[in-house]
């Protein structure tokens, strides 16, 4: 063998060398990380720019005159009346009182295009509410139509398209001038279903759809989860079946979510004869689907619990039972809670099953019981993104920002209960 | 009363007989000298009262709702005379929910033939019936079973180990849901499939390189040429299952060896979190930023290139679940490198290799069994994956190697081909089943497989 | 960590390489001669000798905010065999892996004073640890051969660091360092087979073979035998014996025996002080030091 020497010599030499490499691999682990760390910033931000002036709404405030003549209507008690009269004009009457020069037909048309579709709606519904108001003037905020508010919030932006005629776009500065066209906060969004106008489109539905869902699939999956977790841990004999059932177990959990959909359709909607699109149904498919993933983590949360506990009730005499219910259940709560919201927020994310079964039909009402017709968030989301109205985009990324602030919350809520009642033993 | 309001009722019932079984446990234990001389705790034995007051009527209310509504119906169609008789699946459903509105009073009575009427007062009649009889048959079973454990509350009968059973068996039930699940995936895509292949041939379905399951819709159409040919959807599926793994493999496997190798314990603790966000990310909101981000952007970009995109390209979906996963790859690969006995990288640093010599000719060697399982898992992540490509992929089924092009997948088909209005016996539907029941085997292959290796792994260094 | 395993014995020396401060508390034997006092820094016997080979001055070693060494000054002679014993957690293991800065990877882990190698410091900040380790191999407690050839594991360090040119040299590196080993005639003619399927004790001389394959100067090893049989650790401790002649061995033993069959000097340590350090027959005939005393006659340890 060489003496040391030069050993010594010939290691210092490929020392250059190597440690380039050491730099290099270095800097692609680096790279990775900043790739990854870049998708979620360009996620995060994308969403957010396009989806901030989804909580703004474009109102349209006008001095209408409610003026009988012009809408055909002499008695707003009567029922027959009101249906057939034509709200749209004392609209287009105070429109006019801005640009009294649009009289042909076509600028009628134009301006009746400046407030949404529903303003009309809104008179008829004062009228019908207060009969008495017919002749008198009222200051009424109407909601913008969908091309003026986009006009208003997005000019000049190369992600929307202006679909304003030009002298609906001069109007429309000149209103913006005025103040008569202003940007307020979208309390629509907060208070509606969902709507064919984005401008009436709101979130509540959904949020309401999914809480009544997420109530079930809490209900279903929390108890079954961890009896099952207890039932393996604890009392399972080691057989062939006890093996089978774990082995269902991991592979339930890796099973694509919108298999757990055709699972619903066939068997609780072709078998059970449930109803379509309600909650129950939707908490039943995503309780099964979470179901794997609270087992799995109260069984860690169970096997974390040590021995010397378990043998102290037993010396005493408690029974297997005893054990458990008083000393590895209360100790594994706060993991197995941990595990179910993170499980949950899993539920509350997921899109593919429910489509599947019916919850992605278009629903104005606000759900108002287990058993109505109902959407969740992620599936409004879905129906925005995938509409036509350029509105609607804005709407979808601003029910994202929802669904993520709602995800973000019970996460953190997770850690905070995890690291709150974590044991040290 | 409806079942939903029997349920409270069946509850109330229950904590009744808890009540009144702990009292009359105490009174029999009273003149023996104290509870002491119970074999039991008074709690158990008004436990057992609850539970056998509650279970039996429970089980009998269950039953009673998930079969109410196919008996009631049944009957309700056989009343139907023969001239109204619905001939198909969809006359049937059609009907019925004429006789339902009807019988709702959401339908005018006068704007439908006599027989359906009469169906509707049928349906009626029976709704009510069936009310009653369900309501007094679980209260008698309620009261009839809180009535025999209360014969049952003596000394000598210890309630502790038939509560304890009870329990144990309701454990056992719960895990065995794990089970039912998966026979319930089975035999719903299974029995829709042999239905499928009854209108379409096997091999057809198998080697057939088109996809058009809309020219279907037509009745003389079923099963005409080509057009249940599964090829297409298999390799776009690939196509963006590849594309995707090609992102996520290396940045995860990278960022995982950075963050347990080099990362110092503050950026651990700031980027672990942050990757972990991704995954939390739900998969609809990637599909919106890969609809209406990504897509857009690539094909800006390749028009600029002078190439032809198409504006729901394969890139994009692929690109954009590859973020998806990349957390999911790195959580794995991190426990798989952990798990690689420290030992080891001990040994290789004392003889003076750098870290990333140590990474690459020992670590990584030691861990390739793990990765390679966590590798499947991502795949058949990728593979299972719906909503990215539902929303950013396209519906024609283009046999294409371009990623730039249009391709679809066998996510994307099941959920077009179910949603909207859909009658339970066209090829159509059925198709859906039999491409669930593909990815459910695919998908379950490589997730038995994966588990394998990981666990024969875990065991290697334990 | 669980800590069933601390209050185990024999896995002791486990946890002391990971959970040092830990093991600080569980480990203070209640036991020790009350009238007994230590000097910090004082050692007695002959911690010093002309032309050290490593020249260790007030060293101190911190994991967190506990001291694991208090202050420990030491020269270690060239060619000569030094044996660390003392109880367990006494920070014979944590010193003994300052020398090759085995401890970095350790980020609680802090170290004082100076620590010279041929009269340059390990611990400056420009010196390569890559180097330093070419020269200063080790060899650990539980035998832990890559899980690759039996060739290819002795062939690793030569490769990484480019000691031979030709395949031909790498082979000779090879047969030289199994044949130092005491194991070329058990492997000749397997030298593909995997190294995880020999035994222990021939996995052991392995990492012996793997660490010298690459000719250093010092070879540091911790407690080698502690997870070998009787016949395996005798076949060792002639492996020991026969390196002797060309290398710097530092060894840590948990047995006394071994250090005095092994060791030309033995260095006491109790509870992070270097208490006596001697010729090894005369530390385990006529200690100077009653603890030493007290550890050798078996009163504690």
């Amino acid at each position: 063998m060489t003496d040391p020497g030069s050993q010594a010599e010939l290691v210092r030499h490929s020392l250059r060398r190597r440690y380039r490499k050491e730099r290099r691999f270095r800097f692609y682990g680096i790279a990775a990380i900043a790739v990854a760390l870049f998708s979620l910033v360009i996620l995060f931000t994308d969403i957010i720019s396009k989806g901030y002036t989804g909580f703004i709404k474009t109102t349209v405030t006008l001095e209408v005159h409610l003026d009988g003549e012009l809408m055909y209507l002499n008695d707003a008690s009567d029922p027959d009346q009101i249906a057939m009269a034509d709200f749209q004009a004392p609209i287009i009457k105070a429109l006019q009182g801005y640009f009294p020069d649009a009289v042909s037909r076509a600028d009628k048309r134009e301006l009746s295009r400046m407030t949404g579709s529903y303003a009309s709606n809104q008179v008829r519904d004062l009228l019908k509410e207060n009969p008495g108001l017919l002749g008198s003037t009222r200051t009424i905020e109407f909601p913008a139509h969908d091309t003026v508010s986009v006009y208003v919030k997005h000019a000049g932006d190369p992600g929307y398209s202006i679909r304003l005629s030009e002298q609906q776009q001069r109007w429309t500065d000149e209103l913006v001038r005025k103040g008569v066209i202003d940007n307020g906060f979208n309390d629509v969004f907060f208070s509606n279903g969902d709507s064919r106008e984005p401008s009436n489109a709101g979130i509540l539905g959904a949020l309401v759809g999914s809480l009544l869902t997420m109530g079930i699939t809490l209900v279903i999956a929390f108890p079954v989860g961890v009896a099952a977790a207890v039932y393996l841990e604890e009392f399972a004999p080691r057989n062939g079946f006890t093996d089978f059932i774990e082995v269902n177990i991991n592979n339930l959990a890796a099973v694509p979510s919108v298999i757990f959909g055709l699972l619903g359709l066939a068997v609780f909607i072709g078998v059970f004869g449930m109803p379509r699109s309600v909650p129950v149904l939707g908490g039943l498919v995503l309780a099964l689907m979470t179901l794997p993933t609270i087992i799995i983590s109260s069984r860690a949360a169970i096997k974390s619990v040590p021995p010397s506990i378990r043998e102290a009730a037993e010396g005493i005499g408690a029974s297997k039972m005893q054990v458990v219910l008083h000393h590895v259940l209360p100790l594994a709560m706060p993991g197995m809670l941990t595990g179910s919201i993170i499980g949950m927020a899993q539920a509350l994310g997921e899109t593919a099953p429910l489509l599947l079964v019916g919850m992605v039909a278009f629903i104005v009402e606000i759900p108002d019981g287990f058993f109505s017709s109902a959407t969740v968030l992620p599936v409004q989301i879905f129906i925005w993104a995938g509409s036509a109205e350029q509105g609607f985009v804005e709407l979808a990324s601003a029910g994202i920002m929802v669904l993520l602030a709602f995800l973000i919350t019970m996460n953190a809520f997770a850690i905070w209960l995890r690291k709150r009642l974590e044991r040290r033993w | 009363m409806q079942t939903v309001d029997l349920l409270p009722l069946v509850l109330v019932l229950a904590a009744v007989a808890y009540g009144l079984a702990y009292r009359r446990s105490r009174a029999v234990a009273a003149p023996l000298g104290g509870i002491r001389n119970l074999q039991a705790l008074p709690a158990y034995y008004a436990a057992r009262a609850a539970l056998w007051c509650a279970l039996p009527a429970l089980v009998i209310l269950g039953c009673w709702a998930a079969f109410e509504g196919q008996v009631i119906q049944g009957r309700v169609m056989a009343s139907l005379p023969a001239e109204l008789a619905p001939q198909t699946d969809g006359q049937a459903s059609l009907r019925l929910s004429q006789i339902s509105n009807l019988a709702a009073g959401k339908l005018n009575p006068a704007l439908v033939p006599e027989g359906v009427s009469g169906a509707a007062t049928l349906l009626q009649e029976l709704r009510e019936q069936s009310s009653r009889f369900k309501t007094l048959l679980v209260i008698l079973v309620a009261v009839l079973g809180g009535t025999f454990a209360w014969t049952r509350i003596a000394p000598h009968i210890n309630a502790r180990k038939s509560v304890e059973r009870i329990l144990q068996c309701l454990f056992f039930m719960c895990a065995a849901v794990a089970v039912l699940t998966t026979i319930g995936i089975v035999f719903s895509v299974i029995f829709e499939t042999v239905r499928f292949f009854g209108k379409v041939p096997v091999t057809e379905f198998l080697f057939g390189t088109s996809w058009s399951p809309q020219t279907a819709l037509r009745a003389d159409q079923v099963g005409s040429e080509g057009a249940f040919g599964i090829i297409p959807l298999f390799t776009g599926t690939l196509m963006i299952s590849a594309i995707a793994l090609m992102i996520a493999v290396p940045v995860g496997l990278l960022s995982a060896v950075y963050l347990s190798e080099y990362a110092s314990r503050r950026v651990r603790a700031v980027v672990k979190p942050m990757l972990e966000m991704l995954a939390g990310v739900p998969t609809v909101v990637y599909g919106f930023f890969a609809a209406l981000t990504v897509a857009p952007f690539i094909r800006d970009l390749a028009l600029m290139l002078g190439l032809e995109a198409s504006s729901q390209s394969a890139l994009a979906a692929g690109l954009v679940m590859g973020i998806m996963i990349i957390p999911f790859v790195s959580s794995l690969s991190d426990d798989v490198i952990n798990a690689v006995p420290h030992t080891l990288r001990d040994g290789s640093l004392a003889l003076g290799a750098t870290q990333s010599e140590t990474m690459k000719s020992v670590i990584f060697p030691a861990a390739l069994p793990g990765i390679m399982g966590g590798i499947l898992l991502a795949a058949s992540r990728a593979i299972g994956e719906t909503m990215i490509v539902v929303m950013a992929a396209g519906l024609a089924a283009n046999l294409t190697a371009n990623p730039l092009d249009s391709v679809t997948t066998v996510t994307v088909q099941i959920v077009t081909l179910l949603t909207g209005d859909q009658e339970f016996d066209s090829a159509k539907t059925l198709a859906a089943f039999a491409l669930g029941m593909m990815l459910f085997m695919v998908t379950l292959l490589l997730n038995v497989i994966a588990l394998k290796i990981v666990r024969k792994y875990r065991e290697q260094y334990d | 960590m669980r800590l069933g395993t601390i209050t185990n014995p024999m896995n002791s020396d486990v946890v002391k390489e990971m959970d040092m401060p830990n093991l600080k508390e569980v480990s203070a034997p209640d036991e020790r001669p009350a009238e007994t006092v230590i000097e910090p820094g004082k050692t007695v016997g002959m911690p010093f000798t002309a032309n050290p080979r490593f020249q260790l001055r007030n060293v101190e070693v911190f994991y967190g905010e506990n001291p694991a060494i208090k202050n420990v000054s030491l020269d270690i002679a060239r060619n000569e065999v030094i044996a660390f014993i003392g109880p367990s957690g006494c920070g014979k293991s944590t010193f003994l892996r300052c020398l090759n800065r085995m401890n970095d990877s350790i980020d609680s882990c802090r170290i004082k004073g100076s620590l010279q190698l041929d009269g340059q410091e390990i611990y400056s900040p420009g010196r390569d640890v890559v180097e330093l380790r070419a020269r200063v191999g080790m060899v650990f407690q539980k035998p832990n051969p890559f899980p690759k050839s039996i060739y290819d594991n002795v062939a690793y360090g030569p490769r990484i660091h480019g000691l031979a040119n030709r395949k031909s040299d790498l082979d000779d590196i090879v047969e030289n360092s199994l044949r130092k080993a005491g194991l070329w005639e058990e492997v000749r003619h397997r030298l593909g087979a995997m190294a995880t399927g020999m035994s222990g004790g021939q996995q052991q001389r392995l990492c012996i073979a793997r660490a010298i394959a690459v000719s250093p100067e010092v070879v540091l090893m911790d407690e080698p035998c502690s997870a070998l049989d009787p016949i395996a650790t005798a076949r060792i401790e002639e492996l020991i014996a026969e390196l002797s002649e060309n290398y710097t061995i530092v060894i840590v033993t948990h047995s006394m025996q071994q250090a005095a069959r092994v060791s030309n000097r033995t260095a006491y340590f109790h509870l992070g002080h270097l208490v006596e350090v001697n010729d090894t027959s005369r530390v385990f005939t006529t200690p100077e030091h009653e603890l030493t005393e007290s550890y050798i006659t078996g009163r504690f340890g």
